[in-house]
């Protein structure tokens, strides 16, 4: 490709909030229904998709609750269609319920968790504490759903389209789980639109028109082997998303001493203190999980081999530490710096926990 | 499913064709086979099945979507009205209803039945209430009659320890979203006839997408109540339509737009 033809095709730089960019980026992957509520930090996700979806003849509903908007989204998406909903912290706890029904069910669907502090009602501030619920299973059941987790706006733009193809490859909702400042904060981004091609369906809720038999989309199954089989049939999807589904990105780590674990804002924050910590001699590289499930287990065994440490920084009390130390499994100290309530760390306070790993 | 016979008998009475060839689960003299059977003609009637999508609920009519032929979505306790919305608007020109008893719709689904409503959303919730928990061995429902025994309310339900019986068809009748809003009974043949023309007028409605419209159905429990099938329709004609007396409690569309 000639670099005129790659200029006349570069999208255009725009300076994009974060809660907007991954509303619009959804429309533009071909989003055909949008349900949500509102609450801090993501309002302006739900604002957007009220003034956008009727422009572009979609739908839009602002539900009565969180298990409202879940629970159109699972209707809609039980018939095919391509379908968003958004919310932060407590409301994702309402939409634990009908997450659990749709893995069940197997009903694509993407949900964008903007975290605020908790627990309970918490904060408004940007966090990382729901990495738990949105990584261990989030509704009841076993059961797992991948989780994106972008580190910028363009990533979060990005990742819209792939939630949505992931979903429907495999038949799963997908969570794209951000912090309060991704969706607050303001970025140039060229956006990188993309409308993922559908699928062919054989599963989907359509009414019969007397041509086929009925379909039933559903999760139970009352008779233990059945359900036992069913639960065996998702293991072996969720065995087949974690081989080829694990996301992650590094910077300099080839020659790092330590490495910094950590993922959205925090990744950011960690950026900084990288960059003024090898300005000062102290070799720092940073890994990145995309996917927080599947965790990139092998890809930070491997990445991570030879080195001093590891420092697992996030806005939470440990949470994604945890699968970070499995990893590891004791091959090299795994230490921990997280804050809380919707404080972020200073890039110098990280900067300093590295000091601290190679001090004499 | 056209029955041949070979001499001059005539079928009066046979499966309608919506409905599946299969045995249900439901207890002997349970009324939801017959509000099943009604349904089912209807949608023979009006050639609905091919076009339609149900949204089960969670209680005793959980396995619906084992009985009709027509595509189905589970949803979660309460929430069918919520699924049957989301249904609807993405797929606008099918026939969607909610199957849902009253411990799901007047209880755990109060929100959900209640906005659906207020949208005016183009479903059809058909609501059998027995004013029990059914499947769970005979719970308290926020339909139970005042002193009425079950699992939960063994002395009989108290109205200063556990309120009063939820009218929650009224309720929905206030909400200018609403059609259409009606009460009948499968408690005698004659109320199963009339049961049947409420269904009729909700699903018309629905097809002109006039908004919401919901048929309440008193039924019965044999099982939950303790009585004998007869006992329990008995019951029905006797003591349940005094607290839920039945009629058409608003039809929007035949008043005419300056009512809504």
């Amino acid at each position: 490709m000639s670099a005129m033809a790659t200029t006349q095709l570069a999208p255009k730089r725009v300076l994009m909030k974060g809660n907007e960019a991954m509303a619009e980026a959804a429309i533009q992957a071909g989003c055909d229904a949008y349900f949500g509520y509102p609450i801090t930090p993501q309002a302006e996700i739900l604002e957007l998709m009220a003034r956008r979806m009727p422009e572009e003849g979609r739908v839009f509903i602002q539900a009565e609750s969180e298990l409202g908007a879940i629970n159109m989204a699972l209707g809609a998406a039980a018939t095919g269609a391509r379908v968003l909903v958004s919310s932060s912290s407590p409301g994702i706890s309402l939409m634990a319920e009908g997450m659990s029904y749709m893995a069940g069910s197997e009903v694509p669907m993407v949900l964008i968790n903007v975290m605020r502090g908790g627990p309970g009602l918490g904060s408004i501030g940007p966090s990382q504490s729901d990495y738990f619920q949105a990584v261990k299973g989030h509704g009841h059941g076993d059961y797992k759903v991948p989780v994106l987790a972008p580190a910028s706006i363009a990533e979060a733009v990005a990742l819209m389209a792939d939630a949505f193809e992931l979903a429907e490859r495999y038949r799963t909702p997908v969570i794209v789980l951000a912090d309060g400042t991704l969706g607050q904060a303001m970025e140039p981004v060229s956006p990188a639109y993309r409308d993922p091609a559908r699928l062919q369906t054989d599963w989907n809720l359509t009414s019969t028109n007397g041509e086929r038999e009925p379909r039933v989309v559903r999760s139970l199954h009352l008779r233990p082997e059945e359900l036992q089989e069913h639960n065996t049939h998702l293991q072996a999807k969720f065995a087949q998303i974690a081989e080829r589904e694990v996301r992650f990105a590094t910077e300099r780590i080839e020659d790092a001493d330590i490495v910094i674990v950590a993922y959205g804002t925090a990744a950011r924050i960690a950026r900084t203190a990288m960059e003024r910590g090898r300005s000062k001699g102290l070799r720092i590289g940073i890994f990145r999980p995309i996917t927080l499930w599947p965790f990139p287990t092998a890809e930070l065994v491997a990445a991570t081999e030879g080195k001093r440490g590891i420092l697992t920084v996030e806005l939470s009390s440990g949470q994604m530490v945890e699968d970070v130390r499995l990893a590891i499994e004791g091959r090299l100290p795994v230490h921990f710096l997280g804050r809380q309530g919707g404080v972020l760390p200073s890039p110098n306070e990280v900067l300093e926990a590295c000091r601290k790993m190679v001090a004499p | 499913m056209t029955v041949q016979l070979t001499d001059n008998r005539r079928v009066i009475y046979r499966r309608p064709d919506a409905l599946q060839d299969k045995s249900t689960h439901y207890c002997p003299g349970c009324g939801h086979g017959i509000v099943h059977r009604l349904v089912a003609e209807l949608f023979d009637e009006m050639k609905l099945t091919g076009r339609t999508i149900g949204v089960g609920s969670v209680g005793c009519s959980v396995f619906a979507y084992e009985y009709f032929k027509t595509d189905f979505v589970e949803s979660p306790h309460g929430r069918a009205p919520a699924v049957a919305t989301g249904v609807r608007r993405v797929q606008p020109d099918k026939f969607v209803f909610t199957y849902q008893g009253d411990g799901d719709l007047a209880a755990i689904g109060t929100a959900e039945i209640v906005h659906a409503a207020a949208r005016g959303e183009n479903i059809t919730a058909i609501f059998v209430n027995n004013g029990i928990y059914g499947m769970t061995g005979g719970q308290m429902a926020p339909t139970t009659l005042l002193g009425q025994k079950t699992t939960s309310s063994p002395l009989g339900r108290d109205p200063v320890l556990a309120g009063y019986p939820v009218p929650i068809t009224e309720m929905l009748a206030l909400v200018p979203g609403t059609a259409y809003a009606a009460r009948g009974s499968v408690a005698t043949p004659q109320l199963v006839g009339r049961a049947k023309s409420l269904l009729k007028r909700a699903f018309e409605l629905q097809e002109a997408k006039a908004g919401f419209t919901i048929v309440e159905i008193l039924s019965n429990c044999p099982v939950g109540w303790g009585m004998t099938a007869p006992a329990s329709m008995e019951h029905v004609e006797k003591d349940v339509i005094g607290t839920y007396p039945l009629g058409v409690l608003v039809d929007r569309a035949k008043a005419g737009p300056e009512s809504k």
